[in-house]
């Protein structure tokens, strides 16, 4: 397969139409216009359906509907844009409708910064609307990661009927990288991924009260509302086998970075220069940010670990209180920051850890 | 014996209503009931009800139904609609969700000419959650967010959603009735059926706009409300049709 | 070996597509990897235009960085901008039509000179000024072979053939100052 240099919004959207998806809504906002633009273009080659919302808002309807008609959907959009969609992501999330979407970040909050940024991570791990709902979300830090993760995330969709968000930020969404694409699913694949779920799918079913397709964001019974909310809690527990996580040269490190998407492959680079010099770094990525991987922090050795090195491009910081959850306090947490756009230094990661190992 | 009318398929007997006596949701729900049943049309039939009394009905009816969120009915519909063409897609939405909410979705929808069909119930009240001010509501009419009446200087005026749907070049019908008289029940089975005749001929959007009375939150008995449609409610949204083509 | 590599000037004068293209080459016909990102900010026109390129035998953390090992400045705002970023004995490219080699404030790097502005209204079409400075920079430290940047180009003006000898013969022109400049 021969790689192809792609921009990470083009590629999430080129992995999505190879997954299957045959409708898109969504609104402008920068850092991620090159999602609508591109399935604008690319719909009407696959036989699929674009549509320009009239607002987030609607955007993410349009999606709500089209999913609850069986169709494998997606929508996009950036920080403020995805506050708006929350809403009806609880809605899919409450009615258990499969949709994918994907935050190419920026800063925040209020309109913040059209730069990259990773001021989202509350908002999408904790709350992602009303109502304590959960989903996967998926971070990348490559485009090609961006790829694969968009790709297997209509299956998550499909498999737990819940949405699943795409975590990305405004350097993953804008630059340049060469990807190898996925395999194009078959028209009759897709029609087969549609087939499964006609017995739940509002499009229309022969007379029988008990057979209908009946999609009910909530419930006038308390009884069966507490019911459905102990079957999402079981479908959230049961995705600790999904936890995904990226540990790179943890066990005799010194410092250990945690880090995210586009802050982790710098934190990366960061153990690489660290290792060159002689000094014991070592990182670990969560890829699915919720579930978080708690685990990965059990494999530090505490006994020469100094300190965990948060590093997000936030401010204040928010990974970080997961990753003092990892760490139990066996070692402090010290964190590096930047925000309001602007993109984590390699030096500023290289000076604090540093700073941690002279100590 | 010939049978000249029968209880619509489309409605489960053995379920209660959660409407108030008197409501004319459940008139409306029967209509569309035999709109379908007389159309053949009841395997193809998907309602996208708005929030409020309009979701009422769901736990009694027997085709299939979805609960968009409040005000994006028209948005639901079109993603059903575009991607699932076969189907028969109709929205059910009253004033506070079509006219207030979703307000841009309504509108944006309708200039996009997309092919599905409204039922648009306006009572010029919010029932559900308790007689508050709806943008249909009438001048002087008093509710629990306007206890001295809507005033126009502080309030605004009445919405005419089929007039101001009616500035747009896309949609293909617009139609006003009520279900205040017999005669009006008649006109307003046969708009539902217009609307849905439409969408099979793939002619885009249809809206019937259905004056109904909230006995309830208008703090009037049934008949008492029927007597106010008549002498306030009409002069205020004239019955008929705006467009058809 | 990483080489990572600033592009900077006025919106208009193709900043993007050098680097665009410079990055499609290493991607199409190298093992290397390679990132571009484009900076970016909320007005569509006027403005300076800055992207970085990341071309590197191993993993590619940032995709921009703070020190730079190359910088091509296309006008005289983005040599003030950047020329700090440049790292010691890294090299400048300079549009020499309309910066000034006088307002290189440092000893520590290396400088080679281009006036592509010139060049390409020579040439007949302005426009061609990023196609030049392209060629002067793979000419300068063949970061990836010649022909596979021409080859790209080619491939990428695929829909526009009547523009194919007009940029064969800018690249061309920015190899041999490239080249002569070693």
């Amino acid at each position: 397969m021969a790689r192809v240099l792609m921009k990470g919004c083009e590629a999430i959207a080129e992995a999505a139409v190879r997954a299957g998806c045959r409708f898109f809504a969504g609104y402008p906002i920068t850092p991620q216009n090159e999602i609508p633009e591109y399935f604008a273009r690319r719909m009407p080659e696959v036989g699929g359906t674009f549509v320009q919302g009239e607002s987030e808002v609607a955007s993410v309807n349009m999606v709500y509907g089209a999913a609850a008609a069986g169709t494998r959907s997606m929508t996009s959009s950036s920080s403020p844009g995805i506050a708006l969609k929350s809403e009806g992501i609880s809605y899919c999330a409450a009615a258990r409708i499969p949709i994918v979407y994907a935050n190419i970040s920026r800063g925040g909050p209020g309109v913040g910064a059209i730069q990259p940024a990773q001021q989202d991570y509350f908002q999408a791990t904790k709350a992602s609307g009303n109502g304590g709902f959960e989903m996967l979300v998926l971070a990348p830090s490559t485009v090609q990661e961006a790829v694969d993760l968009t790709y297997a995330a209509f299956d998550y969709a499909d498999r737990d009927r819940n949405p699943v968000l795409i975590l990305a930020d405004g350097v993953i969404g804008t630059m340049m990288e060469p990807v190898e694409l996925p395999p194009m699913k078959t028209d009759e694949e897709i029609a087969a991924i549609k087939a499964g779920k006609a017995k739940w799918a509002c499009t229309g079913h022969q007379l029988d009260y008990a057979n209908r397709a009946w999609i009910q964001p909530g419930q006038w019974n308390t009884q069966i509302m507490q019911q459905e909310n102990e079957k999402a809690a079981a479908l959230y527990a049961s995705w600790e086998k999904d936890v995904q996580v990226e540990e790179y040269l943890v066990e005799d490190a010194e410092v250990v970075i945690a880090a995210y998407g586009v802050s982790a492959r710098i934190g990366k680079s960061v153990v690489d220069l660290c290792r060159a010099a002689g000094k014991k770094a070592g990182l670990i990525r969560p890829i699915t940010v919720h579930p978080f991987p708690y685990a990965a922090f059990d494999h530090i050795n505490y006994s020469v670990c100094k300190a965990v090195l948060d590093v997000e491009m936030s401010i204040p910081a928010q990974l970080v209180q997961d990753v003092r959850m990892g760490v139990k306090g066996r070692c402090p947490v010290e964190t590096c920051l930047c925000s309001g756009g602007n993109i984590m230094s390699r030096e500023a990661v290289l000076r604090a850890v540093d700073a941690i190992l002279d100590k | 014996m010939e049978k000249i009318y029968s209880r619509t398929t489309t409605i489960q007997e053995d379920k209660v209503s959660g409407f108030c006596p008197g409501c004319m949701h459940s008139t409306v729900v029967k209509l569309i009931g035999e709109v379908l049943d007389e159309m053949g049309l009841v395997d193809k039939a998907v309602m996208v009800t708005g929030i409020g009394c309009c979701g009422l009905h769901m736990d009694y009816i027997a085709y299939d139904t979805i609960t968009a969120p409040h005000g994006r009915a028209t948005a639901v519909a079109t993603g059903m609609k575009r991607t699932s063409p076969d189907s028969l897609i109709f929205t059910y939405q009253g004033d506070g969700d079509f006219a207030s909410i979703g307000l841009g979705e309504s509108i944006s929808a309708a200039n996009r000419g997309e092919n599905i069909s409204v039922i648009f119930i306006n009572n010029g009240i919010y029932g559900m959650t308790g007689g508050q001010m709806a943008p249909t509501t009438l001048l002087g009419m008093k509710a629990s967010t306007a206890p001295k009446g809507r005033i126009a200087e502080e309030h605004g005026y009445p919405m005419h959603m089929c007039e101001i749907l009616n500035q747009l070049t896309a949609p293909c019908y617009l139609e006003r009735t009520s279900c205040n008289t017999p005669q009006n029940v008649i006109k307003t089975k046969n708009a539902i059926k217009k609307a849905f005749k439409n969408q099979i001929e793939g002619k885009g959007f249809s809206m019937v706009e259905i004056v109904t009375s909230c006995p309830t939150n208008w703090g009037l008995d049934p008949l008492d409300a029927l007597d106010f449609i008549e002498q306030k409610m009409l002069p205020e949204f004239p019955l008929g049709v705006v467009r058809d083509r | 070996m990483e080489t990572n590599l600033c592009v900077a000037g006025f919106g208009g004068q193709g900043v993007m597509t050098l680097g665009k293209f410079l990055a499609s080459a290493a991607c199409d016909a190298t093992e290397k990897n390679v990132t571009f990102f484009p900076s970016y900010g909320a007005e569509q026109r006027g403005g300076t235009a800055n992207c970085f390129v990341v071309i590197s035998d191993g993993m590619i953390g940032a995709p921009l960085g703070d020190v730079m090992d190359d910088l091509i400045v296309m006008n005289g705002p983005s040599l003030s901008k950047f020329l700090k970023t440049l790292k010691p004995g890294g090299t400048l490219f300079i549009n020499s039509s309309i910066v000034d080699e006088k307002d290189v404030d440092r000893d520590d790097v290396k400088l080679v000179k281009a006036p592509v502005t010139e060049l390409a209204l020579e040439m007949g079409n302005a426009k061609v000024l990023n196609v030049i400075m392209l060629g002067v920079y793979v000419g300068y430290t063949e970061v990836v072979p010649p022909e596979v940047v021409w080859d790209t180009i080619e491939h990428k003006l695929g829909k526009k053939p009547k523009l194919l000898p007009l940029n064969k013969a800018a690249f061309e022109k920015g190899l041999e100052l490239g080249r002569a400049q070693k």
